[in-house]
């Protein structure tokens, strides 16, 4: 671990000393609990820090969006979720929200404001991109990704659901890296196989697994890391690279790891 | 005497009237089988996005050589059918090339025009013929193209290309009566493309041409009309409904799910939450959650069927059925025609209708393909005319879970997780803020 510490400050210490932080950081239960997205949910705390943003999180009070419910068809489950979450919200007075899992943006933008939760919401990558390019995160020389080839991965809940296609692709030209694409990309991208609630089920039956088809594309680029911006594409993507046997020489990273590590921090 | 043609072709013309509108107040019906929706809004960006994706084809251009192809053949369509308006007043008035008088230069370059695009829908459709049949295109092969979709796709083709024929063989024998100076065979100038097939015409007798003309204009007249009803049974019924299905387009953003009004107010009576609008939220559409059969999905949904040309480039870009799943997002689409056209069919008859003891869900679509779905849109986004099998396949999810408690096990375990420890996964909702004691500690 580093030796620096970081502040982490929750909703209740600000609104304890009567303050409302710019922004709250929605971490979403993979980057509260999966082992290997807990590090980008450092990562990206380490930025906010390093750019002296007023954040806070929501610490233990913040709880599933519901979006696997209800794209598993539990409607009522998701409802429960979603209204619980947005008395929480809005008993702290949130106005702008930013998280780094796709499905929870796509959940807390598009569907909580018909249950009456109206917030103005962006996902980590079009926040990365505005601080680069308000200067406040600048990579001097590219640091240590400079010439390297990283190939993006969209994810199907950022691109298609939502539009967002550039911002995490300036986020990558911010570290001077050869962004290669591979052959679907942006609106023809291929999803990583654990979207609509299939992160929390076996595949039907078929003659191969959904990751392992991206997996080889991405591996195709030539490209030694393979940058994604969301929790569910970082597992499939990760796992697939394994089950390639070429994780010593391709990493699956995060659009925040990588400027946090960019970065020195 | 003379007016014996003109009778035939009144009859011929209302007859096919007559059927095209019944059948399209059968299709109508149908659709509106589905439950109600309000796309009344935003009109100009409506018309904006019919004008974009529908007329102008801006989503075909994704894949350029069959768009330009494709491209040809509907506007072959659009401006080949301002003949037909000629050849029906002719029918009607017993003129021929009624036209031809006023217009003089003009409908010599207007009836080139129609040759010139005849031509090119012939080249088209013998392309996509050998597309179809011959290259391997794998979309074009999938279990659910086997049999009438697949015979539908080529009788659609080889009809468009044999009534181009019957333009121009009537235009090649008109010209070659023209030279003769037969009466009533007015110039219209040279032809440059029928032409070209008046060589061998000329060894024929005046009356074996005029015979050849006069069968060709029948044939054709006749046969667009029979093509014309044709299309309101077949996968070819886009060339219409391409446009309203444009129109009504979903003007959310692809990942908005529509929220489920009656499960809000029994969540509000739950926890004790007044409504911010004053009065309840109408739920009084709701019948059963989510969508069991084709009536408990919106009218829109149907009408999606109806538009659906079975092209297959949402297939293609299916992540599921890439990686050899059940799951076609086309044949999603083709299971709700089927079915819309079984109970329509049935209640005109007097049937039983939505009674008949099937439904979409479980005789037409399985739960395995249901199940299969990543709902990533990709399918949506790969519409040409803007279909989203996803908004279907998720109202059919609805029903699995909440009516028949019959979603897999290990997403059944997942909701169980959400309720109890309010995330997908079995951890302690008092450990979800440990992730920063790496990040504070000295």
């Amino acid at each position: 671990m580093s030796e620096t510490t970081y502040n982490v400050p929750t909703m209740a210490n600000k609104a304890s000393k009567g303050e409302n932080p710019d922004i709250l950081f929605w971490v979403g239960c993979a980057g509260s609990f999966d082992e290997r997205y807990k590090s980008v949910t450092n990562a990206f705390v380490k930025i906010l820090n390093k750019v002296g943003i007023d954040f806070a999180v929501l610490g233990s009070e913040e709880a599933c969006t519901g979006d696997p419910a209800r794209r598993g068809g539990n409607e009522f489950l998701f409802q429960m979720q979603a209204v619980a979450n947005i008395q929480v919200l809005n008993g702290y007075n949130v106005k702008k929200i930013v998280t780094a899992c796709p499905h929870c943006f796509n959940t807390l933008k598009n569907e909580y404001p018909d249950l009456g939760g109206n917030y103005e919401v962006i996902h980590h990558s079009t926040f990365l991109q505005q601080l680069i390019n308000e200067g406040k995160v600048s990579l001097k020389g590219g640091g240590e990704f400079k010439g390297k080839k990283i190939t993006y991965h969209d994810s199907c809940y950022l691109g298609r659901a939502n539009n967002v296609y550039e911002a995490p692709r300036m986020v990558l030209e911010a570290l001077d890296a050869e962004l290669v694409e591979m052959k679907r990309c942006k609106t023809k991208g291929l999803c990583c196989g654990a979207g609509g609630a299939q992160m929390f089920k076996d595949a039907e039956p078929g003659n191969k697994e959904i990751n392992i088809e991206r997996t080889e594309e991405a591996l195709a680029t030539g490209a030694t890391i393979i940058a994604s911006a969301c929790p569910f594409c970082m597992t499939m993507m990760t796992d697939g690279v394994k089950s390639k046997e070429k994780e010593d020489k391709v990493k699956v990273l995060d659009l925040a790891e990588l400027i946090a590590q960019g970065e020195g921090l | 005497m003379a007016y014996i043609s003109q009778i035939l072709f009144l009859i011929i013309l209302g007859g096919a009237t007559f059927f095209l509108v019944q059948r399209i107040r059968q299709i109508r019906k149908n659709i509106k089988l589905g439950k109600p929706l309000n796309r009344n809004d935003n009109t100009k960006k409506r018309w904006k996005i019919m004008l974009l994706v529908a007329f102008g084809q801006k989503k075909m251009f994704k894949k350029p050589i069959p768009a330009i192809l494709h491209l040809f053949v509907y506007v072959g369509f659009l401006v080949i059918n301002l003949e037909v308006l000629e050849f029906v007043i002719d029918g009607i008035a017993g003129t021929h090339r009624i036209f031809a008088p006023f217009l003089g230069s003009t409908y010599n370059m207007a009836m080139n025009l129609f040759e010139f695009l005849s031509v090119m829908v012939i080249i088209s459709c013998v392309i996509f013929l050998v597309r179809r049949n011959i290259l391997h295109v794998n979309r074009f092969k999938k279990i659910e193209m086997i049999g009438w979709p697949s015979l539908d796709a080529n009788l659609i083709l080889i009809t468009e290309i044999v009534l181009m024929l019957a333009i121009l063989n009537m235009n090649a024998a008109d010209q070659v009566l023209q030279n003769r100076g037969a009466d009533h065979y007015i110039s219209t100038g040279t032809l440059f493309f029928s032409s070209i097939l008046m060589n061998s015409l000329e060894g024929f007798s005046t009356e074996a041409l005029i015979l050849l003309e006069r069968g060709a204009w029948w044939f054709h007249i006749i046969g667009i009309l029979g093509f014309a009803i044709y299309v309101m049974y077949s996968k070819h019924l886009h060339i219409f409904l391409a446009f309203p299905n444009t129109y009504y387009s979903n003007l959310k953003e692809k990942g908005y799910m529509t929220n489920m009004n009656a499960v809000t107010n029994e969540v509000n009576m739950m926890l004790g939450i007044q409504p911010a609008s004053e009065a309840p939220i109408p739920s009084s559409e709701i019948a059963r959650f989510g969508a069991k059969d084709i009536n408990d999905l919106s009218w829109k949904n149907i009408m999606e069927a109806y538009s659906c040309t079975e092209c297959g480039r949402c297939t293609s870009e299916c992540p599921a059925n890439l990686t050899g799943k059940k799951l076609s997002p086309r044949k999603i689409m083709m299971d709700v025609r089927d079915r819309a056209e079984e109970v329509g069919t049935s209640l005109a008859k007097g049937g039983k209708g939505l009674e008949d003891g099937k439904t979409l869900l479980g005789d037409y679509t399985s739960h395995e393909e249901v199940n299969a779905c990543t709902s990533c849109n990709a399918c949506a986004e790969a519409c040409p005319i803007n279909i989203n099998p996803l908004e279907i396949i998720l109202e059919m999810r609805r029903y699995v879970s909440m009516e028949e408690s019959a979603s897999p096990a290990s997403w059944n375990n997942m909701f169980q997780n959400i309720e109890t420890n309010f995330a997908p996964w079995k951890f302690a909702p008092t450990d979800r803020f440990n992730w920063a004691n790496d990040l504070t500690k000295k």
